[in-house]
């Protein structure tokens, strides 16, 4: 299945990032083999509706699981609506931090 | 003649210029008043009457669940946001919208209409005999200004001298209430942060190429850094006004410093024969 990380950067290395609307890129981690892909947020500096936009994003790649900092209001009612499910994760480590803890089932769903 | 007073940095005097320089010319000539500062109205707390008030609309989308195929043309479309199409349901957000109908047009299966949305309000009152008062006011959590001072501008059109009261800023609102002015009075104060914003303010009103002239409110004296901007970009000091105790008295009671002390209306009539000459006009 696939995850999606919000991060500041395009690997695995990287600082994850706690906005998700405006997150400079979403790193899709394919949960089976760990395989990855990194997209650039092209919503990162829009002047408005980003949430929705960004959440399309997701959805239009398959994302089954979203693991970020804070997503708002417009942008969770997209995800939810698209059937995605949530996870926060804001201890501001690597998006490799943020996966080995939502493999060891440690984050809380929201 | 159409006539804005802006400034940049809030607060420094612009619906007190606004409501002493109607409240002058109305003396000799009829003025219409514009607030086109809709997000905080208040020029209808320095002249209160009865007013007629309607509602102002936006069209917005809604989208007809049998006829539509999900196909997703209108979210990809709307550069906003407001729409997201799911499998089997349109999420709409009304307050991304912007309500330019591109989703109508591009629906294949003609499947959204549109239907009008209230944003807010204009009123209308006529406080003097010859000051006609229009007061736009925007709904709570409404994020558009501009529609509002559009429907108000719009009710000015044909008077012979309108003057808009902006809000304060460089944003949206400010340009809508800029747009098609034949000249501005931009208001400022005897602070860094209201010669900070002014230096915006210029910007924009310059880039919209409508003439500018300055008033420097609560000045204490100290304003070589303002007159040294002004000199530099080629501004005149229009009228400045003092920094008195008696003056913020007066205007927080909401009352006018030309009503209590009519000496002041010679100093906002001079004002006015700048801005007229500003325009390029007599």
């Amino acid at each position: 299945m696939k995850l999606c990380f919000t991060a500041k950067g395009a690997t695995l290395d990287t600082l994850s990032e706690d906005r998700f609307g405006r997150a400079p890129y979403f790193i899709i981690v394919e949960s089976e083999n760990g395989s990855f892909e990194a997209i650039q947020n092209p919503y990162a500096d829009g002047a408005g509706g980003v949430g929705p936009k960004a959440a399309q994003v997701l959805i239009a790649h398959d994302v089954k699981a979203l693991i970020s900092g804070q997503v708002g209001g417009n942008a969770r009612e997209v995800i939810i609506g698209a059937g995605i499910a949530m996870y926060t994760y804001n201890a501001g480590g690597s998006v490799k931090d943020a996966f080995d803890q939502f493999t060891k089932n440690t984050l809380v769903r929201s | 003649m159409k006539l804005a007073i802006a400034s940049g940095k809030g607060g420094t005097g612009k619906s007190m210029v606004a409501a002493n320089l109607a409240f002058t010319l109305s003396q000799t000539e009829p003025v219409t008043l514009v607030d086109c500062d809709v997000e905080e109205p208040n020029l209808h707390l320095f002249f209160p009457a009865a007013a007629t008030t309607t509602e102002v609309t936006v069209p917005v989308p809604v989208v007809d669940d049998f006829s539509c195929k999900y196909c997703g043309k209108c979210e990809d479309f709307c550069q906003f946001g407001a729409l997201t199409v799911l499998e089997s349901r349109v999420l709409f957000f009304p307050e991304l919208c912007h309500s330019c109908g591109g989703c109508t047009l591009v629906c294949p299966k003609g499947a959204i209409h549109e239907e009008p949305k209230r944003i807010g309000t204009v009123s209308i009152s006529t406080p003097l005999p010859q000051l006609k008062l229009i007061s736009g006011m925007l709904d709570t959590g409404i994020p558009h200004a501009v529609p509002i001072i559009r429907t108000a501008k719009k009710l000015a059109v044909g008077y012979p001298l309108v003057i808009c009261d902006t809000a304060p800023g460089t944003s949206c609102p400010v340009v809508e209430t800029l747009d098609g002015c034949d000249a501005c009075i931009l208001v400022t104060e005897s602070t860094p942060f209201g010669l900070h914003d002014l230096r915006l303010a210029v910007d924009v009103a310059a880039r919209l190429g409508v003439p500018i002239g300055i008033v420097i409110n609560r000045s204490d004296g100290k304003d070589q850094a303002t007159l040294a901007f002004c000199t530099d970009h080629d501004l005149e000091v229009m009228m400045t006004i003092p920094f008195e105790r008696e003056i913020a008295a007066i205007q927080s009671r909401g009352d006018l410093l030309c009503r209590v002390r009519p000496e002041w209306q010679k100093a906002f009539a001079a004002l006015f024969i700048k801005c007229s000459a500003l325009s390029g006009g007599d």
